[in-house]
């Protein structure tokens, strides 16, 4: 990890220029950050997420997707959903956007040493997930059997698609990727993700779960992990919830007991299967 | 389709009769027989006789649902281990889908009549398959629901 030190004022966005902007798919892109001259960058750590300010129209909390171990490369990816992250589609290299941060509970990539680990993932939920993708290849030697889930509506909306081909490439890992729909031009997998589940080869008593999608396909992921012999304090999952201050004094993330901001994004299973159903939260 | 040897070995095999007593195991086999498809063949189109169901050894079937006017949309692959077609447990006995080998795939082929005739006759071992289908026809149920909320299309629009 980087020696650089997080940024210090938590409420007061810093300006970062857009060094590059580019699509990943028809509603989805990514913004490479650089602080603006004279400004600091920061370390972060894989999970982690920034707060990225559209100067007069609003702000929101976008997960960090770049490589922690390259800090200045400052990498998010966005899916344009509203009016924030519409004007956000329309940056271009030069423009200067805030950013506050980074925030939130990090995958516990350190902790996983030694273990099988199964990253499973959908739509956009694999940008939360990249960096610490990124950290178990760059330690490979440190983790037993690494084993990403990927699920995508179809084909055409498989996110970083040469990056999870690269990976596939590899002999030290296994990717599946499964569409919900596709046509004959499509040779892969078709159907839910938690459906590759069962199809995964690992240990059991000695794997870590790492889930970021649709909390429904959490949900069903969950239920096929515990099927196939991981307890939940095993478990990891990304929530998502509206942060607005990020720094659990506002509010509106809270999550039961919790704010997602502060305590969350990232949660151990068994600490919120008890709310992770209720409806109402 | 060629009749070989060491269909109950295959069956004994196979995930989906993973348990079952060898008596049954024998009176299921006699139903079985071998098939292989090559990459693209059709192993089953909607509508036709449903008079027999799969056992996946090796390779991918896709199910896919042919659209008037579209073409057809894949909407399930079944893998090594897993069985498809249920339709033949229940009237009219038709299928209800196309199946396609998306690369070679040798299978094991029940044939449902057989089968429905030893079933009548043996209500164990009715039941005995019939509490192996049921928990993979559930499954392929909640599968098609999860499928049709469309959990990565396009959100309610926010932020």
């Amino acid at each position: 990890m980087s020696p650089l030190p997080a940024l210090n004022d938590p409420m007061l966005p810093r300006p970062f220029r857009i060094e590059r902007a580019w699509r990943e798919l028809s509603d989805t892109f990514s913004l490479y950050l650089v602080p603006q001259k004279g400004a600091k960058g920061f370390a972060y750590r894989p999970g982690q997420f920034n707060m990225l300010y559209q100067f007069g129209v609003g702000e929101v909390p976008i997960s960090i997707s770049g490589d922690a171990a390259e800090p200045l490369k400052l990498v998010h990816t966005i899916r344009a959903v509203g009016t924030v992250t519409d004007a956000m589609a329309g940056l271009k290299r030069g423009d200067v956007i805030g950013l506050r941060g980074p925030f939130g509970t990090p995958w516990p990539v350190e902790k996983m040493a030694g273990q099988d680990v199964v990253i499973i993932t959908g739509g956009i939920g694999l940008a939360p997930l990249r960096p610490a993708i990124y950290h178990l290849l760059a330690n490979r030697e440190k983790y037993g059997k690494i084993i990403i889930l990927y699920g995508a509506r179809t084909p055409n909306d498989i996110l970083y698609r040469r990056e999870l081909e690269k990976w596939r490439g590899r002999f030290d890992i296994s990717v599946e990727v499964s569409v919900d729909r596709a046509g004959h031009d499509w040779a892969g997998n078709v159907g839910v993700v938690p459906n590759l589940i069962s199809r995964a080869v690992f240990d059991p008593l000695h794997t870590t779960a790492l889930i970021c999608g649709p909390e429904i396909m959490m949900h069903y992921s969950v239920k096929a992990l515990n099927t196939a012999g991981i307890r939940d304090k095993r478990i990891f999952v990304s929530m998502e919830r509206n942060m607005k201050c990020a720094t659990g004094f506002c509010g509106h993330c809270q999550y039961g007991p919790h704010f997602v901001c502060k305590d969350g994004p990232v949660f151990r299973f068994d600490k919120i299967r008890k709310i992770f159903s209720v409806r109402e939260i | 389709m060629v009749k070989i040897k060491g269909l109950d070995r295959m069956l004994r095999e196979h995930p989906f009769f993973e348990g079952m007593g060898a008596d049954v195991q024998g009176i299921v086999a006699g139903c079985a027989s071998n098939a292989r498809y090559e990459a693209d063949q059709i192993i089953h189109h909607e509508g036709d006789k449903a008079d027999r169901f799969y056992l996946v050894r090796s390779g991918v079937v896709s199910i896919e649902m042919h659209v008037p006017g579209r073409k057809p949309v894949i909407m399930d692959t079944v893998h090594d281990g897993e069985v498809f077609g249920w339709s033949w447990i229940t009237p009219p006995y038709r299928n209800s889908y196309d199946a396609r080998a998306v690369q070679l795939t040798r299978l094991v082929v029940l044939d449902a009549k057989c089968l429905r005739k030893k079933m009548k006759k043996d209500c164990a071992m009715g039941y005995e398959l019939l509490r192996r289908f049921i928990p993979v026809m559930a499954h392929r149920l909640t599968s098609s629901r999860l499928q049709m909320l469309d959990v990565y299309g396009s959100p309610k629009r926010g932020g």
